[in-house]
């Protein structure tokens, strides 16, 4: 039986440039980037050198202090570049793929059969562990932990965010063998939250062995983090594991091909996209390949010309990646929007600022409920001390406070960081705290802040 | 637009980091901002931020402070028209107190933005917006007739003290505004009290004895309350309905005396979300409630005998409710917070005005008392938060 949660706090910003529902392309990509920092305080050790040939599903590099979780080339061909930054750091491995996608076949068990070791053991074989995600901190999972439970969210609710309900419409076998198969590895089961309204089109309605729960509110009531806060809240000295649905598709397909397949559909959206629609690619891909999709139009911003954000991932947490960069191996979009360097004559004084949305009803947005706005990257004011201090609340549907968190992270107070549920939250959490902020603070950093301090000082 | 954005471009260069006057780096900065949203661009987090920012609350106050402006900038011009007996139009009027009002609005931003752009300047910050709103607050609530030089002085107080040595706007702890009335009300007592300083032109009446109409008292309903009148009368000695009190025409602070222009401010308030309409509601209730426990114990014929909702209508308290006690910098942060603040406030405010025999004004008072509190009632608002946390914990 399916429960529903009512979130009556957030917002959906209405972003123009929505994909259309169809599937352009399949991207076959020339080049595929492989990068450690999409995985948050990792320590990569290399494992293969340029020139090695590698298959999809070999593993590029591993974790220095837990040398059996690796991370997978998603496809077949040769290392082409080790690509390093300031004092060596491991950015990225490029991997020029073949024509054609040659698998590794993993021996993977039986669904049905399989022991909770049997599974851990393939995940690690074949790079997939990686797809599970543990709170707190967002890290990937540990594989020596048994997580208090399982938690999917099957929707995403960011601006202009893909709709799985038809990126994975065909993938419901697969992913029921996956949430069996993640059901062993933990004795709380699997949660599954999905969209209230849509469920009915949704290939997780008829998931069996898991607990369901719809919920009904505006973004972030997708987020993973803010579903596992109203369900059953993370406790000190608890962890729990999430995970992707693109991934827990890829998981699937492990346990039925035997291969590492963690091809996506992903949407490409953004006012700076010509015909927004979607394309089918493997993470890594190279945003150049989806190049093709953007508007070659000038954009003039009050008669400014403005270039174009590359966004791995949606415009509230994705990262800016550039043209010359590629798909990080969460992210399920690319946004294209305009860069927002250009002044604003009297910008804060106008009483109308037609082009521009607001929560706040200082300006007069919410006369055009149904309106969609162009957005750009422009920061749309200075940054100040926290002054509106009840905003954040507003749009964060969590029991915590959101200011006494972050003043407890600035302060870096480890107990009050504890105690007010740092354990709880990530950045893509409190991302839109940070876009209603009328001090321009920086609010994820300084989560990020926090839980870098965190796992610092409590390992 | 293009060509004032080319001049601007020009000369930024010279007000820079190691331009010639890189020194006046924040005012320029100051001055940029205000004409041009500036072309910074995100770049951490996320991408696209909501287009309000500071200074756009900021003006929405200042939008929200107009009605409460223009009645008391018309009422300078009726009480001193009445007090001497002239016969003045409408537009006369409002000339009147327009020219009367001017120079404290003045005197008030000249002071107070100067300190802010000094300061800024000095700790190589941004200017920060929050002096708009006080700089238009600090003269809606003086009596017409204060000094300019107290006021500057008061200013200058409000900001240093009040503000500046906090680390400034959104650090403080008490309303700046305030700040500056508590100044003048302790430091010049005999500029804020008295039955002669809230009409204009009275107190110069009084030094050169000039004709003031026969009967006519400048005492505002509260000063006749400390004196024990409590059959409240206008200034020419007629019974002051509640509804005259409740539009206005009264003596009093500038901008306090009419509920009805405040509450025209506390509908835009509420309506953008710049002000918290619990901490409004809680603040009428708290005020109500004591008011109405009092009345049942009063004697007849005492202040504490008037009806509670006459102290909504009287003095700052509906000017206090709405613009002051709502300063999201100095009140409880916390929605449950706000609850208990604002009630408190309102009843603090009716408890020094029914009890303290020296000062018949107690909205002030009340908010800074409630300001220094604030964050020991969210202290705990949020311990129990805390609480709740460890409770289902199993790891203590």
């Amino acid at each position: 039986m399916i429960k529903h949660i009512q979130l009556n706090k957030g917002l959906d910003i209405p972003v123009q440039g929505a994909a259309e529902l169809r599937i352009e392309k399949t991207i076959i990509p020339d080049v595929v980037s492989v990068k450690p920092v999409n995985f948050r305080s990792l320590t990569p050790k290399l494992v293969v050198r340029e020139g090695d040939a590698v298959k999809a599903g070999s593993i590029l590099f591993v974790d220095k202090y837990h040398p059996e979780v690796g991370f997978a080339s998603p496809v077949s061909g040769t290392v082409e570049a080790v690509v390093r930054g300031e004092k060596r750091k491991l950015l990225e491995i490029r991997v020029k793929a073949d024509n054609t996608t040659d698998y590794i076949k993993f021996n993977a068990p039986e669904p049905g059969k399989a022991t909770a070791g049997e599974i851990k053991k393939v995940l690690l074989e074949s790079g997939l562990w990686v797809a599970l995600t543990q709170r707190p901190y967002g890290i990937v999972a540990n594989p020596a932990d048994e997580p208090r439970a399982i938690f999917v969210s099957a929707f995403d609710s960011a601006p202009l965010a893909p709709d799985y309900n038809f990126t994975l419409k065909d993938e419901a076998a697969n992913l029921q063998v996956a949430v069996d198969v993640l059901g062993k590895l933990t004795k709380g089961g699997v949660y599954v939250g999905v969209n209230a309204k849509t469920s009915a089109g949704s290939p997780f309605n008829h998931l069996k062995n898991v607990k369901l729960y719809g919920f009904s509110g505006a973004h972030p009531a997708g987020n993973v983090g803010v579903q596992i806060n109203n369900i059953a809240p993370i406790n000190k000295g608890e962890v729990v594991w999430t995970i992707d649905p693109m991934l827990l598709v890829a998981v699937g397909k492990l346990f039925t091909k035997g291969i590492y397949d963690v091809t996506r559909t992903i949407a490409v959206a953004g006012n700076r996209v010509e015909r927004p629609c979607y394309v089918t690619c493997v993470p890594g891909t190279q945003i150049k390949e989806i190049d093709f999709l953007v508007s070659k139009k000038e954009v003039e911003i009050f008669d400014q010309e403005t270039g174009c954000r590359y966004i791995s991932g949606n415009v509230l947490t994705g990262k800016n990646v550039g043209l010359e960069g590629s798909l990080d191996f969460q992210s399920n979009m690319v946004t294209v929007i305009s860069e927002g360097n250009y002044y604003e004559m009297f910008g804060w004084v106008k009483p109308f600022r037609c082009g521009k949305f607001s929560f706040s009803k200082s300006y007069f947005s919410w006369l055009a409920p149904k309106k969609k706005y162009k957005v750009d990257s422009n920061l749309n004011g200075g940054q100040r001390a926290f002054v509106v201090s009840d905003v954040y609340g507003k749009v964060l549907p969590m029991d915590i406070y959101p200011v006494y968190l972050l003043k407890a992270i600035l302060a870096e107070d480890i107990d009050k960081m504890e105690q007010l549920g740092i354990y709880e939250v990530i950045e893509e959490d409190f991302a839109l705290c940070e876009y209603v902020c009328p001090s321009k603070i920086d609010i994820q950093d300084i989560i990020s802040r926090g839980i870098a301090t965190m796992i610092k000082e409590m390992a | 637009m293009k060509s004032l954005l080319n001049l601007v471009e020009k000369i930024k260069p010279t007000f820079s980091k190691g331009g010639k006057l890189g020194f006046l780096h924040s005012t320029f900065d100051a001055f940029e901002t205000f004409l041009f949203v500036p072309n910074t661009v995100t770049k951490s987090g996320s991408h696209i931020r909501d287009c309000v920012d500071l200074k756009r609350v900021m003006t929405v106050v200042i939008v929200a402070l107009l009605p409460a402006l223009a009645f008391g900038m018309w009422n300078v011009g009726e009480q001193h028209s009445i007090a001497f007996g002239l016969d003045m139009t409408f537009i006369e009027k409002v000339w009147f107190g327009f020219l009367k009002v001017l120079p404290l609005i003045i005197v008030s931003y000249v002071v107070g933005l100067g300190i802010e752009f000094i300061s800024a300047q000095l700790r190589g910050h941004e200017v920060n917006e929050g002096f708009l709103v006080s700089g238009m607050l600090i003269p809606l609530i003086m009596p017409v007739d204060v000094p300019l030089w107290i006021l500057a002085l008061a200013v200058a107080f409000a900001v240093i003290i009040g503000k500046e040595i906090f680390g400034g706007t959104g650090m403080n702890i008490w309303n700046p505004a305030l700040i500056a009335r508590a100044f003048v009300f302790f430091a010049y007592p005999s500029q804020i009290s008295g039955d002669t300083i809230w009409v204009e032109g009275l107190n110069a009446a009084k030094a050169n004895a000039m004709q003031v109409v026969d009967g006519f008292s400048g005492a505002t309903p509260l000063g006749q309350a400390a004196n024990g009148i409590v059959d409240f009368t206008t200034t020419t000695g007629e019974p002051l309905s509640l509804m005259q009190a409740f539009i206005g025409t009264m003596p009093g602070s500038i901008g306090e005396t009419s509920t009805i222009a405040i509450l025209i401010g506390a509908v835009i308030l509420i309506w953008t979300g710049v002000a918290s309409w619990k901490i409004m509601v809680s603040c009428v209730a708290g005020a109500l409630a004591v008011g109405f426990l009092v009345n049942g114990f009063a004697e007849p014929g005492t202040f504490a005998a008037v009806p509670a909702y006459w102290h909504l209508v009287l003095g700052g308290f509906a000017f206090g409710a709405v613009f002051m006690a709502t300063d999201p910098v100095t009140s409880a942060q916390t929605e449950t917070g706000k609850w208990i603040y604002g009630f408190l406030t309102g009843a603090l405010a009716v408890i020094i005005r029914l009890f303290n025999p020296g000062y018949p004004e107690g909205m002030m008072l009340a908010i800074l008392l409630m300001n220094t509190f604030a964050p020991l009632i969210d202290y705990y608002v949020v311990e129990g938060n805390i609480k709740k946390r460890i409770k289902r914990s199993t790891i203590k």
